[in-house]
């Protein structure tokens, strides 16, 4: 069978042409780099996405901290993901990169922080 | 008065890679004036990720991506920053004037960057009747709205508009638990990215109504919802196509206008299409000394790219201070 898909890697944004049999891929041609045919074969045979959202820090210097998974986790888990980091409050100080939860939700993923929070709310 | 060699006006993507770029060019003296109390700029409310694969072959976020130039500002002895300080005027001569808390200053710059990026269009800006009840944002607003300040604007939402932002907002306002019932687009195409339509839209199952417009958009205090009808060649509307959504917010995703009010204050040349500086070299103005960078001479698709022509006007600014060589970038 074959699909037609848009790759996301980048915004260049490849129209790939993805030959399926099954739920493997068997060729993909359209792409301008490697990461299309990688992104094809991951897209069909297990969609994962990189999750970013802000959770609160209790200071006024810096009301939200950005997160972000330090690897794409499966595309059903996003909903659940959200969900967690909604509970998720970080009053301490953080530098960029640092984890704010290790193995998120048993994913083999880290929550990071993307940015350098102030200093903790007294 | 004091005098500097260098004073860059803005603290975001285009102004710090400016600094740096300058700074290695051999420029000494420099001031960078940021309103906010952080550098970054925009891309701190940009939490999504995308940013950095040309430059960094990496995909950082927003944030992450301005920590790289941050960190090196920081470090730069002859970059000098300014913060919480806000721009009010420039003359042809290039004098600064600025405030900060408990201060107008003022400061004679030998060359100017302004690297002030752009502003939104709004909702007055296109052709939609109605009311005027709460719940109406630019796209950009919202952003602001719940990934700095936690605050989520309402529980349905329609975005008029297929921009980046728009199509960013419609996957983060899902993510926190709205129901985004559909996106806007008068134009054939959408005006993003083709990877924002898929990560954005398509992921989430939000419709895209590609040649439609938004005809009213009707409520007493808060938004009720909007008519919405399909549009002909011309972007009139065709009879009978029309269709109600009821929602309580709508955001506005029509593009961006660059800032360039202090140039404009200075006397220099605005094209009055585009509000861009009227040159014929990318980061030049009318005025000798006095450049643009970024979003603020042209809207960007990329901060890579911003960045990449920033840099350039920095060592624009150097070579007219008699430091290095700039390259001659032409407008493409």
């Amino acid at each position: 069978m074959n699909r037609l898909m848009i790759c996301i890697e980048c915004p260049q944004g490849c129209r790939l042409s993805v030959e399926t049999g099954g739920s493997r891929v068997i060729s993909v041609t359209g792409q301008e780099c490697e990461c299309g045919e990688n992104y094809a074969r991951q897209e069909i045979e297990n969609p994962v996405r990189t999750l970013t959202a802000s959770v609160l820090t209790g200071s006024p210097a810096l009301k939200m901290l950005p997160v972000r998974t330090s690897a794409p986790i499966p595309k059903e888990k996003i909903f659940p993901a959200m969900e967690e980091i909604k509970k998720i409050k970080v009053p301490f100080p953080v530098e960029t990169g640092d984890a704010v939860v290790k193995n998120f939700m048993g994913l083999g993923v880290d929550l990071l922080a993307t940015r350098k929070s102030g200093r903790s709310f007294p | 008065m004091t005098e500097r060699e260098l004073v860059i006006v803005g603290g975001g993507p285009a102004g710090l890679a400016a600094a740096l770029a300058a700074g290695e060019a051999g420029v000494k003296d420099i001031l960078l004036i940021e309103r906010d109390q952080h550098l970054g700029g925009i891309l701190n409310q940009c939490i999504h990720t995308g940013f950095g694969l040309h430059r960094f072959k990496a995909e950082l976020t927003g944030p992450e991506y301005a920590d790289r130039f941050v960190k090196t500002v920081e470090k730069a002895p002859e970059i000098e920053v300014s913060l919480r300080s806000f721009a009010v005027k420039l003359t042809g001569d290039r004098v600064i004037t600025y405030l900060k808390p408990g201060a107008m200053e003022e400061v004679k710059a030998r060359a100017v960057i302004l690297a002030t990026g752009c502003r939104e269009r709004t909702r007055e800006m296109i052709p939609i009747c109605g009311s005027r009840p709460a719940g109406v944002y630019p796209a950009g607003l919202a952003q602001k709205m719940i990934n700095l300040e936690g605050w989520i604007p309402g529980k349905e939402a329609v975005i008029v508009g297929s921009g980046d932002i728009g199509l960013i907002m419609a996957r983060r306002m899902t993510l926190e638990g709205m129901k985004v019932k559909a996106v806007i687009e008068i134009q054939k195409t959408t005006r993003g990215l083709t990877r924002n339509v898929v990560q954005c839209l398509e992921d989430y199952g939000i419709p895209l109504h590609l040649r439609h417009k938004i005809l009213k958009i009707t409520g007493r205090d808060r938004v009720e919802k909007v008519e919405v009808v399909r549009v002909d060649d011309n972007f009139a509307g065709i009879p009978r196509s029309g269709f109600e959504i009821r929602c309580d917010t709508v955001l506005i995703s029509v593009g961006l206008i660059p800032e360039n009010e202090l140039l404009e204050m200075a006397g220099a040349q605005i094209d009055p299409k585009t509000n861009g500086p009227l040159s014929a070299r990318v980061n030049f103005t009318s005025i000798p000394g006095i450049f643009v960078c970024g979003n603020a001479f042209r809207v960007y698709d990329l901060a890579d790219n911003v960045s990449l022509d920033s840099e350039s006007a920095g060592r624009s600014a150097a070579e007219y201070l008699g430091k290095g060589s700039a390259d001659r970038g032409n407008l493409s």
